[in-house]
């Protein structure tokens, strides 16, 4: 038995050591913000915050992880950096099929946690372990950018409009 | 993708009927049903449908009115990534009346009868076919339930429906100063006559089409809350991890599972024909049981198929094979200097980001899925064969997708999933490897082509030809769109029609099968990304073959095409085309009308003295007729030319004794941010025809980086992906 901190709350849980906390997340405490895409580190999908520093989880044994916090995606709105990259999201609308995007804003979440005013030098080193196949990368430059400056990059045209989801 | 129409109509087909709350009954739609497809008023099977779905005023199948609450949008294409769930809402919602911010849209259940897209003739999502086949259909839905609610109003207030007028979910009558919400006047406009013709709105009057939108599903993904097909969770589900022989028709031999018998938490190892599935809570557990399988395959027929042995038997029928003709005219004996160049594409994996998956539950009276599918009603199909179940008894939910590319037109995963499920008792979520998904795709096939010009004394063509050589898709996914003589029009999609002025043409295909075991598949951009690499690819060398600029080239061949020329002049002029640039620096032009839409790319691109190729700049203009969502169209050329650009510089799929080389991210590039450069889309206005806009980008991309490699550093590259080697600089020695 381990016991897990994520997103602020103790999660004991029944599983081997070597298992990644990818699983852990997914499958066994039942969070499924975090994406696998590869599994071998190489698409940051599965990114999420141990100690406040961006990780791939799909590579990482929970053994390793002992009284570390975690922070997930659907507790990443609650940080200052994670609500001001996901409002930049929203505005400059970087999302597509959407797959890739909880770890691009758990990635930039932390690179804005530690740098404030990113340059495009360190956007570039910061984010270009995460892929995104539907090819975002114009807008999540713009939105990081958005994000760390509070102004708007590029001219917002994109008309406001309350957002709600199908219905599941 | 264009998917060319098919020109006999499919048989109608029973369908099933799946609601929101998980509770599903199924019903016959009328055996020969004429139309397969949406439609703005009622249709067989309709009520039964809304009464299931608790509708208090369903106009159609699209819309759902209720006493109170939002208004419920029923969205009949598939949302992976286009934005076509935020561009079908606002096409109801306009002629509606109604906010984007008064509505929600649910995912529509599988019956073509009901949500088949007029174009495909089937409830499919591809060949860019959503907006130009529903733009109208859509908003005369809308029309129509705003109709009903304006006689229902005016007949409870005894006024003339024509003074009725209404605004943002609420019908007004100006002289009584009377008003009701849509969610007050939902009973009694269930019970109006659904109007034989409804007028829609001038264009000018749009509130909501050609704006900007938000997308509808942006929140959720960003967030986290929203559920793609992976992150279904059932009740006593278990995780199924799948190996399947790596050798293409291969199959299990044999298999000891002792070892992984003793893993923990292995639950059931399932004999596959192809393969071995392992089951267990979750998949980490069910890869390490996987993994400890000591299994033997039989390899079967194709241990000798290679790419290189592909490439070449493609160049030897492409010399003495038999041609089908796609179009041959006008003068094609002229004499004159002739210009001739063999292009070559690799095959492609698709790899979406979210890796193929399926819930399966197979129970003895009925079979559910959960999967996000491009092709709702063929799964529902392949799980009715396969189960034995009628399809009345497979209950199908689905899902947003991690990307789609084609990949989800195909239904292998589902029947996988089904095949596996149906050896045990509990629902089990079929998850692939990456591994899984790039080695066992239906990947996008290889083609060699032949193009050849006879020129004019200035340089201009006058005679074209171009002989493609490959496989066909539809020959497998759907024979009835063959031409009786079995020419596939996908083939010479973008290649039989340029919009350039050139006298004599004649294009033709000869095919060559791949094996049998090695089904192939669309892939983002079908015929047109295939053919505009070489098309345009050619005329960059006869430009240069003239020594004329190829803008120039290009615009004195489309003097006769006003809107081509106008997209073309529009990304010159956006870049600058003509400014001299420093050394190993270039750029590259390409033009031409994929989907109904023209576009026009040029790239600006740095080559390094080590032949690395660095894209500097992307421009594009696009004319696709009426915009729905100018924030769509952007983003889908932003994402169109990375995927196009990607494959370019780095993606093929090889094959060696008949298994796939490339497995996971690592060997199977993408693009990276780092990599991306700044991209502008420029939108050319025109009302005329409205064109698709999902693979417009990535159809154009290929030949205008091809282009500016050629004009950095003058080797001209006529094979995909395009290969550093040989572009590094002779004069910089070993730098
Ligand atoms: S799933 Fe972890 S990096 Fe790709
Ligand atoms: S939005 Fe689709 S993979 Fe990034």
């Amino acid at each position: 038995m381990l016991t897990l901190n994520v997103n602020g709350e103790d999660r004991s849980v029944e599983v081997p050591e070597d298992m990644p906390l990818l699983w852990v997340l997914r499958d066994v405490i039942g969070l499924t913000g975090t994406k696998f895409g590869c599994g071998i580190a190489q698409c940051g999908a599965c990114t999420v915050h141990v100690d406040g520093q961006a990780v791939r989880s799909c590579v990482l044994p929970v053994g390793e992880l002992g009284d570390a916090k975690i922070t997930t995606v659907e507790a990443i709105g609650a940080t200052p950096e994670g609500k001001k990259i996901q409002d930049a999201w929203l505005a400059v609308e970087v999302v597509q099929c959407g797959y890739c995007q909880t770890g691009q804003v758990m990635s930039a979440a932390a690179l804005l946690r530690h740098n404030p005013q990113p340059t495009d030098e360190d956007i570039d080193a910061a984010m270009s372990g995460n892929i995104c196949r539907c090819g975002t990368y114009v807008r999540i430059r713009q939105a990081i950018h958005q994000a760390a400056t509070g102004k708007p990059v590029a001219e917002q045209t994109i008309a406001y409009n309350l957002q709600k989801g199908p219905a599941q | 993708m264009t998917l060319p129409i098919p020109d006999v109509a499919q048989p109608s087909r029973r369908a099933l009927l799946q609601t929101g709350g998980g509770f599903a009954l199924a019903f016959f739609l009328g055996v020969g049903s004429a139309r397969a497809t949406i439609s703005a008023r009622p249709q067989p099977g309709d009520a039964e449908l809304a009464a299931r779905e608790g509708a208090t005023f369903a106009p159609n199948a699209l819309i759902r009115i209720d006493r109170e609450g939002p208004v419920r949008l029923v969205m009949p294409n598939v949302e992976m990534g286009q934005g076509v769930y935020t561009t079908e809402a606002m096409l109801l919602a306009e002629e509606l009346d109604v906010g984007l911010d008064q509505v929600i849209v649910q995912h529509a259940p599988p019956i073509d009868a009901l949500y088949g897209t007029p174009l495909l003739k089937s409830q499919t999502t591809g060949g860019s076919t959503t907006v130009r086949a529903n733009w109208m259909i859509l908003r005369e839905a809308g029309a129509v339930a705003r109709a009903m609610l304006i006689s229902a109003a005016a007949e409870q207030w005894g006024v003339p429906a024509a003074e009725c007028v209404t605004k943002a979910g609420v019908v007004k009558h100006a002289a009584s100063g009377r008003s009701a919400t849509y969610n007050e006047l939902a009973e009694a406009a269930a019970r109006q006559q659904t109007p034989e013709k409804v007028g829609l709105k001038d264009p000018k009057d749009f509130k909501l089409v050609g704006k900007p939108m938000r997308r509808i599903d942006s929140p959720s993904k960003v967030d986290g809350s929203a559920i793609f097909g992976i992150d279904i969770r059932v009740p006593d589900m278990q995780v199924a991890y799948v190996i399947t022989c790596p050798t293409a028709g291969g199959t299990l031999k044999s298999v000891k599972e002792d070892e992984a018998r003793k893993q923990p938490g292995v639950k059931d190892v399932i004999r596959l024909p192809h393969g071995v599935a392992v089951t267990a809570p979750n998949y980490w557990a069910a890869k390490k049981a996987a993994e400890a399988l000591e299994i033997e395959w039989d390899h079967g027929p194709n241990v000798d198929f290679s790419t290189e042995g592909l490439f070449k038997a493609l160049d030897e029928a492409s010399r003495t094979g038999k041609a089908l003709v796609a179009r041959s005219d006008g003068p094609l004996d002229r004499k004159g200097k002739t210009i001739e160049a063999v292009y070559q594409h690799p095959i492609l994996a698709h790899a979406p980001m979210e890796p193929l998956n399926a819930v399966v539950h197979v129970r003895p009276d009925a079979c559910e899925i959960w999967v996000g599918s491009q092709v709702p009603t063929r799964a529902v199909g392949a799980a009715a064969k396969l189960t034995g179940l009628p399809e009345d008894k497979i209950i199908l939910h689905n899902q947003y997708l991690g990307g789609g590319f084609g990949r989800r037109l195909e239904v292998d995963s589902v029947e996988l999933a089904v095949n596996i499920a149906k050896q045990v008792p509990y629902p089990v979520k079929m998850i692939w490897s990456r591994e899984h998904d790039i080695r066992h795709d239906i990947p996008r096939t290889a083609y060699l082509d032949r193009v050849s010009a006879v020129v004019d004394d200035e340089g201009y063509p006058v005679v074209w030809k171009d002989r493609t050589c490959g496989a066909s898709v539809p020959k497998r996914w759907a024979p009835q769109m063959l031409r009786k003589d079995g020419f596939d029009a996908d083939l010479t999609e973008c290649s039989d029609e340029l919009s350039y002025d050139i006298p004599a043409f004649h294009v033709e295909w000869v095919p060559h099968d791949m094996p049998e075991a090695i089904p192939i598949g669309w892939w983002r951009g079908v015929g047109p990304t295939h053919n505009i690499f070489k098309v345009e690819g050619f005329v960059d060398e006869l430009a240069h073959a003239a020594g004329k600029d190829p803008v120039e080239f290009r615009r004195k061949m489309l003097t006769k095409n006003p809107r081509p020329l106008s997209v073309l002049n529009k990304a010159a002029e956006a870049i600058g085309w003509g400014e001299k640039l420093p050394p190993r620096v270039g750029r590259g032009v390409a033009f031409a009308s994929p989907f109904g839409s023209h576009v026009c790319a040029i790239a600006e691109v740095e080559v390094s003295p080590r032949g690395v190729i660095r894209i500097r700049r992307g421009v594009a203009a696009i004319d696709c007729g009426p915009v729905m969502n100018p924030n769509t169209v952007e983003a889908q050329i932003q994402g169109g030319l990375i995927f196009g650009w990607t494959m370019a510089l780095f993606n093929e799929i090889t094959f060696e004794k008949g298994a796939v080389k490339q497995s996971n991210f690592h060997d199977y590039r993408m693009m990276r941010l780092n990599e991306t450069p700044p991209i502008e889309v420029h939108i050319v206005k025109n009302e005329g025809p409205i064109g698709g806009m999902g693979e417009v980008g990535t159809a154009i991309a290929a030949p205008a980086l091809a282009n500016a490699v050629f004009a950095a550093t003058g080797v001209r590259l006529r094979r995909l992906p395009l290969d550093p080697r040989l572009l590094a600089d002779p004069k910089a020695g070993a730098a």
